[in-house]
Formats: structure tokens, C-alpha cells, sequence
């Protein structure tokens, strides 16, 4: 603060004090922010999982602000829209408190409060009985969130493996799968996408800026000011359409049909990296063969794009290449064909010769980090993929709705099921019967979460972890462009009688006699010794918060260096015999989408840049912001109905389930075959008391679940609704 | 197709979802204002001009209602201000680009002269109240000296009445923000109003014939002239700038047409206008005093409308793309 | 020469994401339901001939101010005769000229006191050679501050190569703000 501004402030203060004590209170706000005591102690943002290192800021022991670390090349030194609104999660009035259990009366059944000890006896007690009936391998983990792998710890220690996060069936997994196939290696979080040197960016359905992971946005936002190219493929304009050079407005369902002219495009015209494709892929052959029926006008009866746009889209690329990213999306279980899409996307961008290039797809690396020597866990008594989730061999990871479909039955393999940090109804798309019959059938269900979401009404027992806020976790160490170290560490005491998930985890393994696998008094002493063995420690990092640390690998591959990718042939995949002889399509084929029923149109749902899924509606400060959401209608359609802007209706699927109501917004940019809205709406918890009831959800409304043959995803873009009037 | 939307939850208190900041206490006191104006000029020119006879209310009456009719819109004035404690600081300065920091001064420079205008006028228009009022002490020697200067004080009235009229149209005409009232014409057009409506409080408190007479006479013309100010100022809108259309437009087939040309237009002006020349051509009708009465509430209606369609015309305007409501939910 | 500050935004990299606004709720301590900032959305053309662009707006910082103009008590006044406009709560009335005197609807009241509140420009970060907390926090990049009397800051340089607009400069006010196309 400048003298002068000081002495004006202290004459206000005079003048007010002066008039007495309700002036002075009427005008309390005026002190300048910052000018109290300030202290700050470093963050891992956990409102989404892109892991933005933040300092939070407290004046006078009150909490004030988080703002991004200056220092974290991950993120920019900024956090985004949510991360800035983090200590709304803090500061939620509607937070689980203490840990509660189910107990029933005559009256039926209600959750009653209970000690930690009364609770972690509980499920120690609930769990050594399902070891003696059934075996030590019959428990269950699903998670979303950095504290799952306590958890992981603990299962694995007592002898279940089952383990399954909902970002890989229902959001990233065919991605994975798709380009795993193809190139050996996954594409992973975060996205190696390197987009600050593309010279042409092509989004398919992937709408980065309403998906607001920070480094995508950053990256692509830096594209736009270099003058990149972009190319936008979406049903609705999205804001990167909005951003782009060429929108495409296809036809929802027929990306695949698009994928394949693009190829057909490339190969005929001679305009794919010969030298690439020959040095590193296998297929190109029986790729060509395969595509030749894909013409752009064949195409454009599927997506109703003009031949000529998609040549011209083509020839950009090409033209650009390989400085030219065909982004492989992040939620990609659509339509139940999407390994293969995802396939289609790695084999274009083979073509461009953009993997491994600058422009394309950077080599992501991390810091060689030491684990904790902890001991290892007791062997797995059974296979449990194959018992869960047989009908897909090649999926590397446990399938969300398999593992809940195993809970239930008189033959059900899981028995207790712990549920960390994730809101299964919201998440798995018509989910709700499976988790009620799965509740019914379970011996023991355990929600871990710091909000009273949908799924806890379903628990046995409910334990209330505290937030990122008040909470040491593990070291953000992420495979990216820049190797770094972050630290997660408590600014603020737990609220309420919240605890951290170590902490649960390993109360919990004392009770089980598995505190071999939680060998210290204070998670913080795990990260100090980690930090030890690269040459920091826990005190240096409480002031950096991040420490970056030089790459010792090449970023891109070198000019005509030798790659052996991971593939069983040792080549980029564009043909794939892993596919072929597990009886899958080597190549990827077009399947046209179904259509929706007279009155009905097709549910595209999406992400706003203000709310991650629907784990932040009841945030005050980002409710505050955008406190539910609207369904878009073209105006065409609007007409039709004779629906007007602002009006509320509900939608409803062709089975007839309705949603809440939801608010109309009459907009050009959707299609007129099609409505929009934003997922993470339209809860039913009363314990949340700003987003209950407001807005509709999109998973509640999935009657249609494609599932993909090949990793198990659960395709949501299927779907089909039609408006009924509020009376 | 143009659409333009809010899409971070904004409820500004006021501002939010339109502007809505002055609403009947705002109204009452620039109607009170202009009227105590008007009052304050008539009992004036009943002075100078020497119409006791032809005018015995307005020469020794009127002045006693300036300042109570004054008071009145203070006290309304008084209960628009959201920071109440703090009234005392209009007096700490004199802010020469805001015009409510004149009018705030002309408030205090008007006070005087209208209690002025009452002492030099209490003994004849007041008798029995100033016999009361003389048992206080001073009070007789204070009533003469007012006396003696009765004629300087109704010349100081003059310009203090037309300054604190035109000050009322200005307050808002100032307001370049919002066009509707971003015109001169306020000025007059107030005085004009305030003027009518001092003359129908004339009508409806005299119960000499003559001075009925010659304040309809006077109002029939306040009127017309009246009306005339409000072509020309329908005329400036909508010869203005594209926000001076839309603003105009408010009241030429928008929203608020009906407010405007049903109520204020002809059930303060026109009618009004038709009962007092039928009175003035000597109909003995019951409903002349229903005459004053209309101009009265159309004086009102003048400043309501003006609030309301001036506060709703604005350079920007944005729909909100969600139920503000949904926010009281933060109060849990 | 007082400095003339503004702020120039980029609409292309605007994603409208309200960083921004929640950015100004924690570092002013804005009440709930109050804004300084918001994001508009602009939507022109018939589907499939699309434009969308996204601001972020707040107080313009008018060089011709209408609402220090227009207020009677001097609460609101220039900071440091520069353009950045506050209001100081202690000689504030309460009686909304500033409110009808602004032409963007940049200004409420601060409820229960009673005192008209607006954005600051974040005067006691710039004071301190910061940003302002919107700019700072801004994942676009798209937000940029800094002295127009400067012909080398970084709004000077941008407004100097890029096309660019003010909104509503029909009004006269001379608003600060700008938005780069």
C-alpha cells in the first residue's frame, strides 16, 4: 500500500471510529485484502485430477485464497476457474462431519453418528467375517481420487486385487486401449498432447476450454496465439469450435465414418509421412485396402459434411504435419465402437507422422522417485479379471460396472465394497439398480468421501475425509514435458471430526493387523523420506511446494532414430493382429449410429468450465458461479415446441424416465437434431443443500449403455430424449 | 440471430436482472419537490402581483404548504439512502459536476426562503395560528420583519422555485447512462408539472370562485404546455442515437405504453385538461374537483414513469442464463 | 504523467471459464450473490454459421467517469488521480447516482452496510506492482494489465498491433477496458 492511500485509510478509520461503533462495523469491509497478518503454505489442487500445484493463502487464520504456484511448469503457475473456487470445498457447510453407520429399527433403516472407533471396528470386524466365509480376496475397490491408493494398500494387504476407477470405463479407457494397440504405450494423465508447438490441432467431440484441464487449455490457448490451425468436429459449437478455422457440424455417431475418409484422404492423395510410415508402422497395406470404399462422399451421406471440407480439413493436416495433433480426446466411451475410434485417431496421426514429434505427441517423463519400502502384499488367491470381467481379455484394468454388477447375487465374488471419493450413480450411467441391488447384497459397504453425495445414502458405513485443504497425500510426481515434485500439504486443521485417508487406512490396519503396510506415525514422514532420496526434503519443499528437475531423456524421437514401440511387433500397429486374433476387427470399421425416435433427439452432454462432474455443484463459491445447468435447444426446434428461452421442462427417455426440470436455453449453436446439457447436475441428496434438486442429469437419463467388446467402456452418447412440459 | 447472456451467475443488488435502484420514495420526493416549487413561485407572483383579492389562497396560504409538502419529500428522500448514517456528508461539499450535490445545497438555500415566505405571510393567511405561534418568545418581532420584507422575500421565491423545479428534471436529464432521460427537456417539463400541480392544489384548497377560475385558466395553459414538452421530448429520443431509439421505443409500442399513454398521457394530462376547461366554461359539474385531483396524481405518475421506463433503458443489457434464485440457497 | 491503466483482453484465447470472477470473490471477499466481474457470452449468425465470443467485464475505469461525476458526496473519486475509480465507503450515502450514472452497470451496493461497492482494478495489488486478481489468475493467458501512458507496457504494445474495441464507446465515458478481436 502506497503512504498515501495509508494515511486516507487510517483518516476513514478515525472518521468511522469517531461515529461510533455500528459506522465502524457498517464499514469493516473497506481494509484492503492483505493487509492483516498473510500465510501461506503449499497445495496440489484436488478439485479435478490435473494436479495444479497452488499456495493458499490465510489472513489472520482465516482462510482467504488459493492461487496457482508461480514456480509449477505443469500448470502454468495458474489455477483454473475450480482450483481458484478450492476453498468453497473447504468452507462446504454440507461436509460429512463424522463417521455414521446404518442401523436398523422396527421402522426401518437410518444412519445414526459413531465414533472412528465405533466405525473402523466395525468394517475391521465386517471384513475378517468375510474372510472366513468367503475368502480374503472378495473385497472391492472402486476410487477416483488421490486417496484411493491407501485404500489399494490396505485391500491388497488383507489379499483383494479388484480395483476399478471410473476414469477408465467410463471416461479415458478406450483411448488407452485404442492407442496401447497401436503404439504400445498408453497416452496417459496427463495428456503427452503437444500442443504449444502444433501448427494444426484437430478436436473430434473433445471440447477443451468447457473441459478445463488446466494444461489442455493452456497448451491450446498458446496454439491460437502462435496462429495454429483448428480444426473443431462437434454436433454443437463448442467453444473450441468457436476458436477454430474449420467447425465440422457432424452428425452425432458417425465420427468413424469422418476418421475413415480423413485416412482414405491421406493414402489416396500420397499425403501421409512415407518416410514415418515406413520406418516405424506395419498395416499400410491392408490399411489402404481397407479405406478404399471410404471416399469423402461416402462420408458425407453418414456425417452430412461437405467431400470437399473434409478433403480440404485433410490436406491442412497433411500440410502441417507433423507438427499436426489429432488429439485423441480425454471422455471417449460414446457410441461402444470407441477402442476402435480411438484406433482410427492413433493410425491418422501415425500417418501424419505425429507421435514422438514436436507438434504431435511429446515423450512424457517423470522424476525416478524411490516408493516407501513397504512389504509386499500377500499373493492374489485368484484371478480376479477373469471371474469379474471374462468377456474382456484384453482390458488392462478392472471395469467399474463389472466390479459393481460382481456385488450382487447369491454368488456375488465381492463381498465388501469400499468406495473412495466417487459418486457412483452420477458416474456409471444407469446405474442406480445395480448399486441398489449391490447394496442389498453386499456384507459391507464403505463410502469414503468428504461430501454427502448419492452414493453414501447406499453405505453401511460413512466415513468423512477431510479435504485437500487439511490433508498430506502422496508427491505429485506426473510423466510430462518438465519433471517436477509437488506437495500436498494441510493449510487448515481438519473440520469436524474429518480425517485424512492415510489416516483411515491405516487405523484401519491396525484393526486387521496390517500396519506392516503403514510403517510410520505420519504419512508427512513418507513424503520426507522420498523427498530424501532425491536431494530434498519435506522442509525445503513446505517453502518451494514444487521443485523441478532437469529431463534426461529426448522429448521427441531423433531424425530416423531406431524405435522399438511396445507392440508385439515391435511397430506402430496400423493393422492390429492383437485385435484380429482375438477376434475383434484388425482395422476400424464405421458402424452407423441408430436414430432417434419422432419427437426425440440426441443427449450430447458435456463438461462447464466451472464444475468438475458433479463433485462441485454444492461448492458454494463455484455454485455461486453457475448454479445449474440448462438444456440447449435450437431455436428450430424451440419453435417447433413452441418452447421459450428460460422456461423450465423436464426431458425424458424413450423407457420414460424423467429428469428434473431443467432450464431451456435457446441457442444456435447446437444442432437441431439435438439437445445438450452439463454433466454434474440434478442431485437427489438432501444433505446437499445447494445442488439438490436443481438441473437434470445426464447419467440418469442413459437408458442406452453401448458397451465397448473390446475394454469394457460404457458408451453414454447413445442416447435419446424428447421434452414433457411442466403443467 | 444475436445472442447475448450472462453465463456467470451475477444478482447485484438492484442492478440485477435490470436496474432498479429508485422506486416510489424517489418519485414522491420529485413530485413533492416540483410541487412545493410551484407552490412557492405562486405564492410569489400572489404577492407581487398583488391578487389578494383575486387570489386570497395563493397570496397568504400557500406559502404555509411549501415547506411541510417539502418535508415530506425529504423525509422520502431520506429513506431511499441505503447508507443512511452517512446523509451528513452531502454538506461536507459541494460537488460542481453532480447535480444532486447542487440540489442538495439548493434544499438548504430553498428551506429558509419558503419559511421565510410563511412568516411574512402566517398573520393574514394564518391568523389564529399566529397568535399561537406568538406566545413563544421573538416570535412577534421575527413576523413583522418578515412582513416589512414580504416583497423581497416572494422576489428571492422566484428563482429558488424555478432552480429547485429544473433541479428535479436535471437530476435525472444529467444521467447520460441511461437514456431515457438523457434530455434537457426534463428541466422545463418538471417545472411545468410542478407548476400545474401547485395550481391544482390551488383548485382543490381555495374556496374563492375567482382564484378556481384563475388557477384553471392557469393550469388549462400549464398543461398544454406540458403536453407540448412531451412531444419534444418524444421528438429528442427518437431522433437520438440508436439507445435513445430503444429507450423511446419503452414507451412507443414497448412495455411500458400503456403505463405511459394510458395512465400518465390521458388520465393525468388530457383528461384533466377536458374537466377544467368544461369547469372554466362554467359546466357546475360534480366532478370538477376530480380535475385537480388527475393533475395531482399525474404529476406523480410523470416522475413514476420516468423512474421506471428510465431506469429500465440502458447502453447494456444482458440476460442471465440461470434462476438467481437458486442463490438464496447460499443463505442455508 | 498519472498513470492511465487498462486492461486488454483477448477474445480469441477468452474461453469464458469465470476464473476470473472467482479470482476477484476470493482475493475481495465479495459477498455471495455480488459480483465485480462477470463473463458475457455473444452469440451472432444462424446454426451453421457461428460466432461466439466471451468477456470478461467489469468496471471500465472511464477516463470521463459519469458516476464520480455524479456523485454528490466525492465518495467516489479517481485513486491517485489516475483512472482507476473508487469509492470510499465513509462519505458514501448510499443514494445510487454512481448506479444510474454508469452506463456498463458496474456497480452495486453492498448489502446489509449499505455503501456502493465496484471492482478496484485491484488498486491495492497494483499499488504493490501486482496485477490485478483476475489477470493473475487467468488459465488463458488472456487477460493483460498495465499503463497505457506507458508506450512500452503490454497493453500499449498490444492495442498498438491488434485490432481491438472498447465497449459502448458511444458513451463518451472513455472506458479503459478493451477487448482484442
Amino acid at each position: 500500500m502506497q503512504r498515501r492511500e495509508f494515511l486516507k485509510l487510517s483518516g476513514t478509520m478515525l472518521a468511522t471510529a469517531a461515529a461510533g461503533p455500528t459506522l465502524l462495523s457498517g464499514c469493516s469491509q473497506k481494509r484492503l485484502p492483505g493487509s492483516g497478518q498473510v500465510t501461506t503454505s503449499p497445495t496440489i489442487c484436488n478439485i479435478c485430477f490435473w494436479k495444479c500445484a497452488g499456495v493458499v493463502y490465510q489472513e489472520d487464520g482465516k482462510p482467504w485464497k488459493i492461487v496457482g504456484n508461480q514456480q509449477d511448469l505443469h500448470s502454468g503457475g495458474r489455477l483454473c476457474t475450480r482450483g481458484t473456487g478450492g476453498i468453497g470445498a473447504y468452507q462446504d457447510a454440507d461436509r460429512l462431519q463424522t463417521p455414521m453407520l446404518r442401523v436398523s429399527n422396527k421402522d426401518g433403516q437410518y444412519f445414526r453418528k459413531a465414533s472412528w472407533d465405533e466405525a473402523l471396528d466395525y468394517i475391521a470386524q465386517r471384513m475378517r467375517s468375510i474372510e472366513q466365509k468367503h475368502g480374503n480376496d472378495r473385497l472391492a475397490l472402486l476410487s477416483h481420487g488421490s486417496g484411493g491408493d491407501f485404500f489399494q494398500t490396505l485391500l491388497q494387504g488383507f489379499g483383494s486385487y479388484i480395483y476399478g476407477h471410473p476414469s477408465y470405463a467410463q471416461c479415458r479407457g478406450p483411448r488407452e486401449v485404442g492407442f496401447a494397440l497401436t503404439y504400445g504405450e498408453e497416452v496417459g494423465s496427463i495428456d503427452r498432447t503437444d500442443m504449444e508447438n502444433s501448427r494444426c490441432i484437430v478436436l473430434i467431440g473433445s471440447h477443451i476450454g468447457e473441459n478445463l484441464h488446466n494444461g489442455q487449455v493452456q497448451t491450446l490457448s498458446e496454439a491460437i496465439n502462435k496462429d495454429a490451425t483448428l480444426i473443431t468436429v462437434d454436433p454443437r459449437f463448442s467453444v473450441a469450435a468457436s476458436k477454430s478455422k474449420h467447425w465440422l457440424p457432424i452428425k452425432p455417431g458417425t465420427d468413424m465414418a469422418l476418421l475413415l475418409a480423413w485416412i482414405n484422404v491421406l493414402i489416396n492423395e500420397g499425403l501421409y509421412d512415407r518416410d514415418y510410415v515406413a520406418r516405424y508402422t506395419q498395416g499400410l497395406e491392408a490399411l489402404t485396402e481397407h479405406v478404399q470404399p471410404f471416399n469423402p462422399e461416402w462420408a458425407y451421406l453418414e456425417t452430412g459434411l461437405d467431400p470437399e471440407l473434409i478433403r480440404t480439413t485433410a490436406r491442412e493436416m497433411a500440410r502441417n504435419a507433423p507438427a499436426t495433433l489429432v488429439h485423441p480426446g480425454r471422455h471417449v466411451t460414446w457410441y461402444g465402437d470407441d477402442t476402435q475410434r480411438s484406433r482410427a485417431i492413433a493410425i491418422l496421426n501415425a500417418l501424419l507422422g505425429s507421435w514422438g514429434c514436436e507438434g504431435g505427441f511429446y515423450i512424457p517423463e517423470k522424476v525416478k522417485l524411490p516408493e516407501y519400502p513397504i512389504p509386499k502384499p500377500p499373493p492374489a488367491k485368484s484371478d480376479w479379471k477373469k471371474i469379474i470381467q471374462p468377456e474382456f481379455p484384453l482390458s488392462p484394468s478392472g471395469i467399474s460396472q463389472s466390479i459393481l454388477a460382481a456385488c450382487s447375487g447369491d454368488n456375488a465374488h465381492i463381498k465388501g465394497l469400499f468406495v473412495y471419493a466417487t459418486n457412483l450413480p452420477h458416474t456409471i450411467p444407469n446405474s442406480i439398480d445395480m448399486i441398489k441391488q449391490a447394496a442389498q447384497d453386499l456384507d459391507l459397504m464403505v463410502v469414503i468421501d468428504t461430501m454427502p453425495a448419492e452414493i453414501t445414502g447406499y453405505a453401511d458405513v460413512i466415513l468423512p475425509e477431510c479435504t485437500y485443504l487439511e490433508r498430506y497425500d502422496e508427491i505429485r510426481n506426473v510423466a510430462e514435458r518438465q519433471p517436477s515434485l509437488a506437495l500436498r500439504m494441510p493449510a487448515f486443521e481438519p473440520r469436524y471430526q474429518s480425517k485424512p485417508a492415510w489416516w483411515i487406512a491405516q487405523q484401519l490396519a491396525k484393526r486387521l493387523e496390517l500396519e506392516q503396510y503403514f510403517p510410520y506415525q505420519d504419512y508427512a514422514e513418507v513424503i520426507d523420506w522420498q523427498l530424501r532420496q532425491v536431494d530434498s526434503s519435506l522442509t525445503e519443499m513446505k517453502t518451494l511446494g514444487v521443485k523441478n528437475f532437469e529431463r534426461k531423456t529426448a522429448m521427441y524421437f531423433r531424425e530416423g532414430e531406431q524405435i522399438r514401440f511396445r507392440t508385439p511387433s515391435g511397430k506402430i500397429e496400423l493393422y492390429s493382429k492383437t485385435l484380429e486374433d482375438n477376434g475383434y476387427d484388425p482395422l476400424p470399421k464405421y458402424t452407423p449410429p441408430q436414430q432417434p425416435p419422432n419427437k426425440f433427439y440426441h443427449l450430447n452432454y458435456g463438461r462447464a468450465p466451472a464444475h468438475t462432474f458433479g463433485r462441485t455443484s454444492n461448492n458454494p463459491l463455484l455454485f455461486e458461479l453457475m448454479p445449474e445447468n440448462a438444456v440447449w435447444i435450437n431455436p428450430l426446434v424451440a419453435k417447433d415446441w413452441q418452447i421459450n428461452n428460460g422456461e423450465y421442462l423436464r426431458l425424458q427417455n424413450p423407457e420414460g424416465t424423467l429428469s428434473n426440470r431443467v432450464r431451456v436455453r435457446i441457442t444456435e449453436r447446437i444442432r437441431p437434431d439435438s439437445v445438450f446439457i452439463v454433466h454434474g447436475f440434478g442431485h437427489t441428496s438432501k444433505s446437499l443443500r445447494l445442488a439438490n434438486g436443481v438441473g437434470a442429469s445426464d447419467a440418469l437419463l442413459m437408458s442406452r449403455v453401448l458397451v465397448d467388446p473390446i475394454m469394457g467402456g460404457t458408451g453414454m452418447r447413445g442416447n435419446f430424449v424428447t421434452f414433457v412440459r411442466e403443467s | 440471430m444475436i445472442e447475448e447472456i450472462l453465463i456467470t451467475a451475477r444478482d447485484n443488488a438492484k442492478v440485477d436482472p435490470y436496474l432498479n435502484i429508485w422506486t416510489w420514495e424517489i418519485s414522491i420526493y420529485l413530485f413533492l419537490g416540483g410541487m412545493t416549487a410551484g407552490m412557492m413561485i405562486f405564492a410569489a407572483w400572489a404577492v407581487l402581483a398583488k391578487k389578494d383579492d383575486l387570489a386570497p389562497f395563493a397570496s397568504n396560504k400557500l406559502a404555509l404548504w411549501a415547506p411541510i409538502v417539502l418535508s415530506i419529500g425529504m423525509t422520502t428522500l431520506f429513506l431511499d439512502l441505503e447508507h443512511k448514517l452517512y446523509v451528513w456528508r452531502f454538506y461536507t461539499t459541494l460537488q460542481v459536476t453532480s447535480p444532486m450535490s447542487w440540489g442538495s445545497w439548493i434544499l438548504i438555500l430553498v428551506y429558509p426562503v419558503a419559511i421565510l415566505q410563511v412568516l411574512s405571510t402566517l398573520r393574514a393567511g394564518y391568523p389564529k395560528l399566529a397568535q399561537l405561534a406568538e406566545r413563544l418568545p421573538l416570535v412577534t418581532p421575527v413576523l413583522d420583519i418578515s412582513e416589512s420584507q414580504k416583497r423581497r422575500i416572494a422576489l428571492a421565491s422566484i428563482p429558488l422555485g424555478i432552480g429547485l423545479a429544473i433541479y428535479t428534471g436535471i437530476l435525472l436529464s444529467a444521467f447520460s447512462a441511461r437514456p431515457f432521460w438523457n434530455t434537457g427537456i426534463l428541466g422545463p417539463l418538471f417545472l411545468v408539472s410542478g407548476l400545474s400541480t401547485a395550481a391544482a392544489f390551488v383548485l382543490l384548497a381555495t374556496r374563492a370562485h375567482a382564484e378556481k377560475l384563475l388557477f384553471a385558466r392557469i393550469d388549462i395553459g400549464l398543461i398544454l404546455v406540458e403536453m407540448l414538452l412531451i412531444a419534444l421530448f418524444i421528438v429528442n429520443l427518437t431522433t437520438g442515437s440508436e439507445a435513445h431509439l430503444n429507450a423511446a421505443r419503452l414507451i412507443l409500442g414497448g412495455e411500458f405504453t400503456l403505463l405511459f399513454w394510458g395512465w400518465f398521457f390521458t388520465l393525468g394530462l388530457v383528461i384533466p385538461l377536458l374537466i377544467e376547461i368544461l369547469e372554466v366554461r362554467g359546466s357546475r359539474l360534480a366532478l370538477v374537483t376530480l380535475g385537480p385531483v388527475l393533475v395531482l396524481v399525474g404529476g406523480y405518475l410523470l416522475r413514476q414513469v420516468m423512474m421506471d421506463v428510465g431506469q429500465v433503458s440502458t447502453w447494456t443489457q444482458y440476460e442471465s442464463q440461470y434462476d438467481m434464485q437458486l442463490l438464496q440457497r447460499l443463505e442455508r | 504523467m498519472p498513470a492511465r491503466y487498462a486492461m486488454v483482453i483477448d477474445t480469441r484465447t477468452c474461453i469464458g471459464c469465470g476464473d476470473c470472477v472467482v479470482a476477484c470473490k476470493t482475493e475481495n471477499n465479495v459477498p455471495a450473490g455480488l459480483n465485480r466481474d462477470w463473463i458475457v457470452e455473444a452469440t451472432r449468425g444462424r446454426y451453421p454459421n457461428l460466432t461466439t465470443e466471451f468477456r470478461s467485464e467489469r468496471c471500465n475505469h472511464c477516463s470521463h467517469a459519469t458516476c464520480v461525476y455524479a456523485c454528490p458526496t466525492g465518495a467516489s473519486h479517481y485513486w491517485q488521480n489516475t483512472n482507476i475509480v473508487l469509492v470510499e465507503p465513509g462519505k458514501c450515502t448510499g443514494c445510487k447516482a454512481c448506479i444510474a450514472a454508469c452506463p456498463y452497470d458496474a456497480r452495486l451496493i453492498m448489502h446489509p452496510q449499505g455503501y456502493v461497492d465496484k471492482c478496484t482494478f485491484c488498486h491495492h495489488r497494483v499499488a504493490r506492482g501486482q496485477d490485478p486478481a483476475c489477470v493473475s489468475s487467468c488459465p488463458t493467458h488472456c487477460m493483460h494489465f498495465g499503463d497505457l501512458n506507458d508506450a512500452n507496457s503490454i497493453v500499449s504494445q498490444l492495442l498498438d498491433r491488434r485490432k481491438s474495441r472498447a465497449l459502448k464507446p458511444e458513451t463518451g465515458n472513455q472506458p479503459n477496458v478493451f477487448y482484442l478481436s
